[in-house]
């Protein structure tokens, strides 16, 4: 075969490939067209633990759910996106997003400082996004209403671990944050909070080293705290919270959600274990109802399922309810319409029951304090819940 | 203000700045033997260097899984992953010229630089391709050997841990080594004579070619090295780690006179120490309105100064321009 002759028929099987591509598949040929859910989560890099958790949580719900949506008619898909638990990844995503018309519901992000930026781009197109994990209080407090959690706020979660601190007798407490949303935002709250509570802090930093802490432990060590409270994600936290028993210092540590993830043992090992931390997610352990989700996850993708599957699993059922609202009748859905009958679900999940406020954020949510119980990932699930309280979203401060 | 505090841990800081200006000082000479025999910046190097944390924690990874990590004397487990390291390392420098530049180096000046972008981008990306499929990984963890981590107090504010120490007398071992290769060897005169001279060393009957390989190859070794140590040292590790250390390290090599082999370790040291003691002192300076955050701007603020009074460096000879 010449040059030119193979390029012809390359050039051909290509055509005839776009032309097979682009023919309408079985589903849309007996139905009404696709309906598709999209996840925005970290699936590559350093959070990549907790990202895939979301993908493979609102997977297991989109294959149990989408039962009454086929019946009717429409193919229902999940299409997952990589926001890499960058901001301008996550927007860029988001504009593909709104460009695929079939995508009607979007279930993410795992960091508020990536789901704050991309949901104004969904609010153009009035596309609904319901977060499973973003704690920070922007992501509804502008009142979007396009825009949902199912899980707590930091504004509250803060309180919760100075609230913790204190009654632990805590004297002292040096803050360190990793200067995104999420971090310095929780780390804010805790350091307010435990100032009023007389509580001394001694240091406020923040850094987006990831390697070398040597330089930041060194003044810690010398100015002795009871307590060392990290605003930020496990990948950051677990070098450094390793690295500080190292250099021989006795403080406890304790942090938010965003370190809730096996990976953190797997970085610092002993160094965390017997540590405190709060979450809105507590393990799959402590929701009765979710038991059958942690083993059907684990057959599935034979591996635990990571902190916040389970809300996104929750939060897709939630997805799925608003879309067969919509549909009923075997109208076709708008993401307007989408979007608006979010609000009204109430639904009961294995998480809990939700129920949305005019702001976007879970009427009741729980608070968790939990302690890592051993130094081994693989018993990551076993974490003691330590404390657990159910606590209204504050009304916006005007 | 509490001088007590500021003095006390006045020499962990200068410590801490050491370990960090000595892993600065490593990489830095890959950067700057390549600039001295060829003018041009290898900005792979940073990935070059990396790798060689990465050979190191798949070797240690492997003696833990095999149970040997605990029996082998931590002397040899050491030398035998810096050797690797410095092997794995020195052979992809090599690698990376043979493919990537020597096709190129007639070519004008910014099409190399471009190619070593391109590498480094195509290296953080194969790393991290290969350990996502063999451990399905993105952070490698060191594996922890105690007698590493054990620490020698000198008062209650300052101690030094046995891996430090490790990094400080590996490092000054090497640049050591490094220094009589270069001056006392007939390698090093061929070395420093392609470095002044590439058609009049090929007239006195030098390889230019093999120089420049072996050029490649020893600043590739170093920055093995360097990968290592600071996998000890730091405990983790990610394709996209050796980025910033490495842009480091070329700062470190441009402070000290680039081409200039002691002045890469002068200029690794410096921004060492001034990095650590920005990012320590900053804060208890000012009351907490500056934190450990501003270290950069504080350190490349007072390199823009050391450059605008010795534009060649603090070591740099001023070299002919070429025509």
């Amino acid at each position: 075969m010449t040059g030119k002759s193979a390029r012809i028929v390359f050039a051909f099987l290509v055509a005839v490939a776009l032309a097979l591509g682009s023919m309408p598949t079985a589903g849309d040929a007996q139905g009404k067209g696709t309906i598709k859910i999209a996840t925005q989560s970290p699936l590559s890099g350093g959070q990549a633990a907790l990202g895939e958790g979301i993908k493979l949580g609102a997977q297991l719900a989109v294959e149990k759910f989408k039962g009454n949506l086929e019946k009717a008619g429409f193919k229902v898909e999940l299409v997952p996106f990589d926001d890499q638990a960058k901001p301008d990844v996550g927007v860029a995503n988001a504009k593909n997003i709104n460009a695929d018309k079939d995508i009607m519901v979007v279930i993410g992000h795992l960091n508020s400082g990536v789901a704050i930026p991309s949901s104004e781009v969904y609010k153009e197109v009035g596309l609904a996004m319901i977060s499973p994990a973003n704690t920070n209080p922007t992501v509804t407090d502008r009142g979007y209403k396009n825009v949902y959690r199912v899980c707590g706020r930091d504004d509250v979660q803060g309180v919760v671990g100075a609230e913790f601190a204190k009654a632990q007798n805590t004297k002292s407490v040096y803050v360190i944050h990793d200067k995104t949303a999420y971090g310095q935002g929780i780390a804010d709250f805790f350091k307010a909070d435990a100032e009023k509570k007389g509580i001394k802090v001694l240091g406020f930093e923040g850094t987006e080293e990831k390697s070398n802490f040597d330089p930041l432990l060194t003044p810690i060590k010398a100015k002795n705290p009871d307590l060392i409270y990290f605003g930020g994600i496990y990948e950051q936290a677990g070098p450094f919270f390793k690295q500080a028993r190292e250099k021989g210092i006795k403080a406890k540590f304790m942090g938010p959600d965003g370190l809730d993830s096996s990976d953190l043992t797997k970085i610092a090992g002993k160094a965390v274990v017997g540590m405190n931390y709060t979450s809105v997610a507590g393990p799959v352990s402590v929701y009765p109802q979710a038991k059958q989700f942690g083993e059907e996850f684990k057959k599935k993708f034979s591996k635990n399922p990571e902190p916040f599957a389970a809300q996104a699993y929750d939060s897709t059922a939630i997805a799925i309810k608003a879309l067969e609202a919509v549909t009923k009748g075997g109208k076709a859905p708008t993401r307007e319409a989408v979007a608006e009958a979010v609000r009204t679900v109430k639904h009961t999940g294995i998480t809990g029951a939700v129920e949305f406020d005019e702001k976007g954020d879970p009427k009741k949510a729980l608070y968790f304090v939990l302690q890592v119980a051993s130094d081994n990932p693989e018993k990551w699930g076993d974490n003691k819940e330590v404390k657990r309280l159910t606590i209204a979203a504050p009304a916006t401060k005007k | 203000m509490d001088v007590e505090l500021l003095v006390g841990i006045l020499p962990q800081v200068f410590i801490d700045g050491l370990i960090l200006g000595f892993m600065y000082a490593l990489i830095a000479l890959g950067y700057t033997m390549v600039y001295g025999v060829l003018q041009f910046i290898n900005f792979a190097h940073s990935e070059i260097f990396i790798i060689g944390g990465f050979v190191g924690v798949e070797i240690l990874l492997g003696l833990k899984a095999a149970g040997l990590l605990e029996t082998v004397p931590w002397v040899l487990v050491l030398l035998l992953v810096l050797v690797a390291g410095m092997a794995a390392s020195g052979f992809l420098a090599f690698a990376v010229e043979r493919v990537a530049y020597r096709p190129l180096r007639h070519a004008p000046r910014l099409i190399p630089l471009i190619s070593a972008i391109g590498v480094s981008f195509f290296l953080q990306d194969a790393i991290r391709l290969f350990e996502s499929i063999w451990r399905n990984a993105f952070n490698l963890v060191y594996p922890t050997m105690d007698v590493l981590n054990e620490r020698f107090e000198i008062t209650s504010t300052v101690d030094v841990s046995v891996k430090s120490l490790v990094v400080i007398v590996a490092a000054l071992l090497m640049l050591w080594a490094l220094h009589v290769l270069v001056n006392r060897t007939k390698i090093g005169t061929a070395i420093r004579a392609v470095a002044e001279d590439q058609a009049a060393a090929s007239l006195m009957g030098i390889n230019v070619n093999r120089i420049i390989s072996l050029t490649f190859v020893i600043g590739g070794a170093m920055g093995g090295a360097a990968g290592v140590l600071f996998g000890v040292q730091y405990g983790l590790i990610n394709p996209y780690t050796g980025f910033i250390p490495g842009l480091k390290a070329f700062t470190a090599a441009v402070l000290g006179g680039i081409g200039n082999i002691p002045g890469a370790m002068v200029g690794g040291l410096v921004l060492g120490l001034l990095e650590a003691f920005a990012a320590s002192y900053l804060s208890l300076l000012t009351g907490g309105a500056f934190g450990a955050e501003y270290k950069d701007i504080f350190a490349f603020s007072i390199l823009i100064l050391i450059l605008i009074f010795r534009p060649k460096g603090l070591l740099g000879e001023v070299v002919r321009e070429r025509a």
